[in-house]
C-alpha cells in the first residue's frame, strides 16, 4: 500500500520551491543592506574628502584657514597614544590570560572572573572615560596628557586582549605542553618555550584588533577633556595631545558654521580608515602566515 | 555457591601474591615498586590497589581493554597524571629507593630520569635540532658543542640520524609519522633517562614504522628500563619480557610474557588474549 499520496506532493511542490527561493532572497537582502550602506558611506566620504588629502594636509599644523589646516598633530597624538596603550595592554592582558588559563583552578572564583572580563568588554566606552577622568586626570593629577588618555584606553581595550589571548592559549594542543612537562620542564619553562610561541599569532591578532579599537575610540577622550584645537605637536607621553577621531568630531561640529570643515573631517576620516585598514590587514597577515597545523 | 566463588577468588589472589614475589629472582634489580597504589579522577576509582614491580632494563608491557587504567598507571609513574584536574592518589611508588609520591620529591627531577613517549607523535613545532636540544636546554646546558653531540647521539640511538643529518634545521613536522615518533624517542633519550614510559607509541603508525619502533625498543632495553602500554597483543608478545593485564583498574595477572600468553592463570586474561572481549 502507498503511504505517500503522490498527487499531494505534486500540489505542494511549487509552494515549497517558492519558499526555498524566498529564503535565499531574504538572506541576500539582509547581507546586502549592511554592505550597501557601508559602500554609500565610504563613497560619500571619499568623494568629499579625497581632494583635500595632500602632503600639506597630512604634515601640516592646525589652522583657522581651511585650505591651510593639517592633521599632523592628531596623527602624532594617535601615535603617542599607541606607544602607551600597546605595551600596557599586551603585558597586562597576556599575563592575565596566562594566569586565568594556566594557573587558576576550575571553580566559582574562576567563572566569576571570566564572566566579569566578558562583561567589561561590553561596558560603554564613556564609562571608562569617566573612570579615567577620576583616577588619572584628577586623583593622580596627570592632567589630560597622552599618559592619562593611554591608560584610560588601555583599560578600555584590555578585556579584548585578555579574551583573545585566552582563546589563543586554549587553542595550543595539550600534547605539546605534555611533551615539555614529560622532559622535566617547569611550568614557566613550558609556558615560555612552548605555549607562548604557539599562541603568539593569536595573541598578536587580538592585540592589533584591540589597538585598532583604541585608535578609533572618541568618547572616553571627550570626557577626559582632550582638546581638538591644539597647535603644538606632542613630543612625548607627558604632553597634551589630540587624536584623529577627536579632530573628526570637532570639525564635524564646526561644519555647521563653516561648511568646508566637513571636507576636512572627511579627509581625516579617510586617513583614519587607512590606518585601521592597515592594522587589520596586518592582523590578517599574521594570522595566515603563522597559523600552524599541529 | 557463593562460598565456592569466594574460595576461587581467594585462590587466585594468593596465586598472584606468590607470582609477584616469585617472578623476581633475588639478584634482579627493580626500578619501580608500587604499594597499594590507588587513583581517583574525582569520584571515579581508576586504579585499585596496584602492587607491581618493574624490572631493571626490561620491557614491561601493560595490556588491557580501553578504560582499564593502563594509561593512568603509566602516567602515574612520572606523575604526569597530576596534570588532570581532580586527580587523587594514595599508596606509594618507590623509584630507585625513593618514594616519588612524597611532597618533597620534585617532579622535574623525576621526569629527567623517567622519559615519556606519547600515543600520537608530538614533536614541537620547531626544527629537528631544537626538538632534541629542548630537554638538555631546559636543564641548563648551553654549550653548543655539547648540544651538538647530544643531538647527534640521540638521533643515532633512535635510528634517525641518517634520515635527517642533512636537514637538522628543518621543521619536525616535515617528517613522516614514523620518523616523528622516532624523533620523540630521540628527544626523550636526549635527557639521558633511566626509564622510558611509552603510551601506545605505535598506535598512530603504519605497520612498517611500527616494526621499526619495535626493533628500536628491543635495542633500547639494553640500556633503559621500558614500560609500554599497548593495545596490540602481538606487540606485547613480540617485545616485552613481562606483561601485566589490567582490567577495571586492577592488575588481573602479571608474569613473564611467554607465560601470560601461553598459559594464563586467570580466565579473564585468556579471554582477553584470545580476543573474546575488549
Amino acid at each position: 500500500m502507498d503511504y505517500i499520496d503522490k498527487s499531494i506532493i505534486m500540489k505542494k511542490i511549487n509552494t515549497r520551491r517558492w519558499m526555498n527561493g524566498f529564503a535565499r532572497g531574504l538572506f541576500f537582502l539582509a547581507t546586502s543592506f549592511g554592505l550597501v550602506v557601508l559602500l554609500i558611506l565610504i563613497a560619500r566620504i571619499i568623494s568629499q574628502g579625497i581632494g583635500w588629502i595632500n602632503m600639506d594636509f597630512l604634515t601640516g599644523k592646525l589652522s583657522t584657514q581651511v585650505d591651510k589646516a593639517g592633521i599632523f598633530g592628531a596623527v602624532l597624538g594617535t601615535f603617542w597614544l599607541m606607544v602607551v596603550v600597546a605595551p600596557i595592554t599586551m603585558f597586562i592582558g597576556v599575563c592575565t590570560a596566562i594566569y586565568i588559563e594556566l594557573y587558576m583552578k576550575k571553580g566559582k572564583f574562576k567563572s566569576i572572573i571570566q564572566t566579569n572580563i566578558s562583561n567589561l568588554a561590553g561596558v560603554p566606552s564613556i564609562v571608562y572615560g569617566i573612570l579615567g577622568l577620576t583616577i588619572f586626570v584628577r586623583l593622580l593629577q596627570l592632567g589630560n596628557v597622552v599618559l592619562a588618555g593611554g591608560l584610560t584606553m588601555s583599560l578600555l581595550v584590555l578585556p579584548i586582549v585578555v579574551i583573545a589571548s585566552q582563546e589563543a592559549i586554549r587553542a595550543v594542543p595539550t600534547h605539546l605542553s605534555e611533551a615539555s612537562y614529560g622532559l622535566g620542564a617547569t611550568k614557566w619553562q613550558t609556558i615560555r618555550n612552548v605555549i607562548l610561541p604557539a599562541a603568539l599569532p593569536g595573541i598578536l591578532t587580538g592585540a592589533i584588533l584591540a589597538l585598532s579599537r583604541a585608535i578609533g575610540e572618541t568618547a572616553p577622550l571627550v570626557v577626559l577633556g582632550i582638546p581638538a584645537l591644539l597647535l603644538p605637536f606632542p613630543g612625548g607621553i607627558l604632553d597634551k595631545f589630540t587624536v584623529l577621531p577627536m579632530q573628526i568630531y570637532y570639525w564635524t561640529l564646526d561644519s555647521s558654521l563653516t561648511a568646508e570643515y566637513a571636507n576636512l573631517a572627511a579627509a581625516t576620516i579617510i586617513t583614519l580608515l587607512f590606518f585601521l585598514f592597515f592594522l587589520n590587514a596586518t592582523a590578517i597577515f599574521i594570522r595566515n602566515k603563522f597559523q600552524k597545523k599541529y | 555457591m557463593s562460598t565456592v566463588i569466594m574460595n576461587k577468588d581467594k585462590n587466585v589472589s594468593n596465586h598472584h601474591q606468590k607470582l609477584t614475589l616469585a617472578k623476581f629472582k633475588p639478584k634482579q634489580k627493580i626500578v619501580y615498586q608500587t604499594n597499594n597504589l590507588n587513583l581517583w579522577y574525582d569520584d571515579v576509582h581508576a586504579l585499585k590497589n596496584i602492587n607491581l614491580s618493574i624490572g631493571h632494563q626490561e620491557v614491561t608491557a601493560i595490556i588491557g581493554p580501553s578504560g582499564c587504567g593502563k594509561s593512568s598507571f603509566l602516567k602515574t609513574l612520572n606523575r604526569m597524571v597530576e596534570l588532570v584536574p581532580g586527580v587523587r592518589i594514595t599508596g606509594d611508588i618507590t623509584y630507585s629507593g625513593k618514594n616519588i609520591l612524597s611532597k618533597s620529591f620534585s617532579v622535574e627531577e623525576l621526569r629527567t630520569q623517567v622519559g615519556m613517549v606519547f600515543q600520537k607523535p608530538n614533536p614541537f613545532p620547531k626544527s629537528i635540532y631544537e626538538n632534541i636540544a629542548y630537554g638538555p636546554k631546559i636543564h641548563g646546558i648551553r654549550n653548543k658543542k655539547i648540544l651538538n653531540e647530544i643531538v647527534e647521539h640521540s638521533l643515532r640511538r633512535a635510528y634517525l640520524w641518517d634520515d635527517v643529518k642533512d636537514r637538522l634545521k628543518q621543521n619536525a613536522y616535515d617528517l613522516s609519522g614514523g620518523q616523528q615518533q622516532r624523533l620523540c624517542i630521540a628527544r626523550c633519550l636526549a635527557i639521558n633517562p633511566d626509564v622510558i614510559l611509552m603510551d601506545e607509541p605505535t598506535s598512530a603508525l603504519d605497520p612498517n614504522s611500527t616494526l621499526q619502533i619495535e626493533e628500536l625498543i628491543k635495542d633500547l632495553k639494553k640500556e633503559y628500563s621500558i614500560v609500554i602500554v599497548t593495545h596490540n597483543m602481538q606487540q606485547a608478545a613480540r617485545i616485552s619480557d613481562k606483561t601485566a593485564f589490567f582490567l577495571h583498574g586492577e592488575v588481573i595477572e602479571y608474569d613473564q610474557t611467554n607465560l601470560i600468553f601461553s598459559n594464563p592463570v586467570d580466565k579473564r586474561t585468556s579471554d582477553y588474549i584470545n580476543g573474546d572481549f575488549g
